[in-house]
């Protein structure tokens, strides 16, 4: 199931601000085919941000994010 | 010229001690097999021929003086071209580094020198580490010993093409997400990634300082078992053996979920029919899962790509063009990771590191397949990963060795039978908890000898 959540919306314009200017500095620089890397890389990027470790600053630490700090 | 191939460390070890043969014979059996094989396989960069010769000679010299040995004491073994040796040019596969000539020992090649080992060469590796096939390095692709057709694996697919065709008995790899493990599977020996930190890592070109690890590819567990003693500083007396710990009653997790979809059909029949030894040989096998195993990859990539980006951003801005072009491409994307993912990332990192150590409390090793594939064929950008799916060939390489880079846990793979089809090593992956090495490779004695007795 997707996540709909306003959260996952502002993540997803935040990626999409990120590869659209990355991909620009990639075409400036005369590397093209650094493109669909950087597409792959945005893939990633949103899962990792995604995973409950992630920390809040206005929200109770999550199970994940304790765990992360025992280590 | 006796013929030595398929001989082990400790059979070798054996012949020395009782001046069966001498360590020149042995250095020129290997370089002999360089010189035959090695202009199909490509898995040399340099070879040291006139200076593995005068070791040979000073190793036994040494013996007939009645030195104190070890069990490497005049071995001929090979090191991963990333790894400096005094004198010699370390070039990390990369034309950047052509000519930087090594100052001085890393600290894993001291040690071996110290133990006596006999130091035949340089082997080829993807280049900086940075792959997981050996087809991109500025000094041409290896070649599978196996299928000259098909990839060593990589990063360090000279070392395992080089232990797997006999040119050295032993050889010293990297692994920063299987790349010891990957090579060593698709040639068909055996490959050890310690636990992080316990080998030191000095004197070897990093790709990720946080993943990188050092360890043995050898034929057998045994054989890893003594480079590894020697790379930690205990260099084995010739007659060490490792003891097996019996199958029955050791309990092994067998990592479901992410660890056992997408395998190629044949992998997962070679496999499963390991397992199914394992089982009748009194293994309590019960399926354990890592929650977070997904983010696995996602955490991987970042870590890696910034840290190599670190280290790589003066050269890649000064010479780009002497990269070879697959590499500098992943190294350009790693200067668009932000510093808030690389966090995020960290922290990921010590999550799946728990995950993992959890699944290992009250049982002795984790076990999965080393690959979900067998070596693809040189070019292969995509590879059938079963049931009608492809994935490309990196992200399927790396997929089940990687979780114990990102946990920092020792694994070991060992070879558990051949494609039918296309006749192809498949390994077996075991991994065990953070400070026990050993006992991880005992258990992976026994599984080797159970899988041996089939």
């Amino acid at each position: 199931m997707s996540d709909t959540s306003p959260a996952n919306d502002d993540r997803a314009a935040a990626i999409a601000r990120w590869l659209a200017a990355a991909e620009a500095d990639a075409d400036e620089r005369g590397l093209p085919e650094l493109k669909p890397l950087l597409q792959g890389l945005a893939a990633s990027t949103t899962a990792l941000r995604a995973a409950d470790w992630n920390d809040d600053a206005d929200q109770v630490p999550t199970a994940s994010s304790r765990e992360a700090d025992r280590s | 010229m006796s013929d030595w191939q398929g001989e082990t460390i400790a059979d070798l070890a054996g012949a020395l001690t009782r001046r069966e043969t001498t360590s020149v014979a042995l250095t020129e059996w290997c370089l002999e097999r360089i010189a035959t094989l090695n202009p199909r396989l490509n898995a040399f960069i340099t070879v040291t021929a006139d200076r593995a010769l005068a070791a040979a000679h000073a190793a036994d010299r040494a013996r007939a003086a009645g030195a104190d040995t070890s069990a490497l004491h005049g071995i001929p073994v090979s090191l991963k071209d990333l790894i400096d040796e005094a004198g010699v040019v370390t070039t990390a596969g990369s034309r950047v580094r052509h000519d930087v000539v090594a100052a001085t020992d890393a600290t894993v090649t001291r040690r071996l020198r110290e133990a006596g080992a006999v130091f035949v060469g340089k082997t080829n590796l993807h280049e900086f580490a940075f792959g997981t096939t050996n087809e991109d390095s500025g000094f041409g692709a290896a070649r599978n010993p196996v299928d000259d057709t098909r990839v060593t694996g990589g990063s360090s697919g000279g070392s395992a093409s080089a232990v797997a065709s006999g040119m050295s008995i032993a050889s010293i790899g990297s692994d920063t997400g299987g790349s010891i493990r990957i090579p060593a599977a698709a040639c068909g020996v055996v490959g050890l990634k310690p636990g992080w930190g316990e080998i030191p890592a000095d004197g070897a070109v990093p790709l990720s300082r946080q993943l990188d690890h050092l360890g043995p590819i050898a034929r057998t567990v045994t054989d890893a078992w003594l480079v590894h003693e020697t790379l930690a500083g205990r260099a084995p007396r010739p007659d060490a053996r490792l003891a097996a710990r019996p199958l029955a009653g050791t309990r092994i997790g067998l990592l479901r979920g992410y660890f056992a979809e997408r395998l190629d059909t044949e992998v997962e029949a070679v496999f499963d029919a390991a397992v199914e030894t394992l089982r009748r040989d009194g293994a309590i096998v019960e399926p354990v899962e890592i929650p977070h195993a997904r983010d696995i990859g996602p955490v991987y990539l970042h870590l890696v790509l910034s840290d190599a980006a670190a280290y790589h951003a003066a050269t890649l801005a000064r010479r780009p063009g002497d990269y070879t072009p697959n590499v500098r491409i992943r190294l350009e994307m790693g200067r668009y990771v932000l510093a808030e993912d690389y966090v995020r990332a960290l922290r990921g990192r010590a999550v799946i590191a728990r995950e993992i150590d959890h699944a290992l409390a009250g049982r002795d090793v984790l076990l999965c397949p080393t690959m979900p594939v067998p070596a693809p064929p040189l070019g292969a950008t995509m590879v059938d990963v079963g049931h009608g799916q492809t994935e490309p060939v990196r992200n399927a390489m790396l997929r089940l060795t990687q979780p114990f880079n990102v946990g920092r846990q020792p694994a070991l793979t060992i070879p558990c039978g051949r494609t039918r089809t296309s006749g192809l090593p498949v390994g077996l992956q075991l991994a065990g908890a953070s400070g026990h090495t050993s006992g991880l490779l005992e258990v992976g004695l026994s599984v080797e000898r159970a899988l041996a007795r089939r």
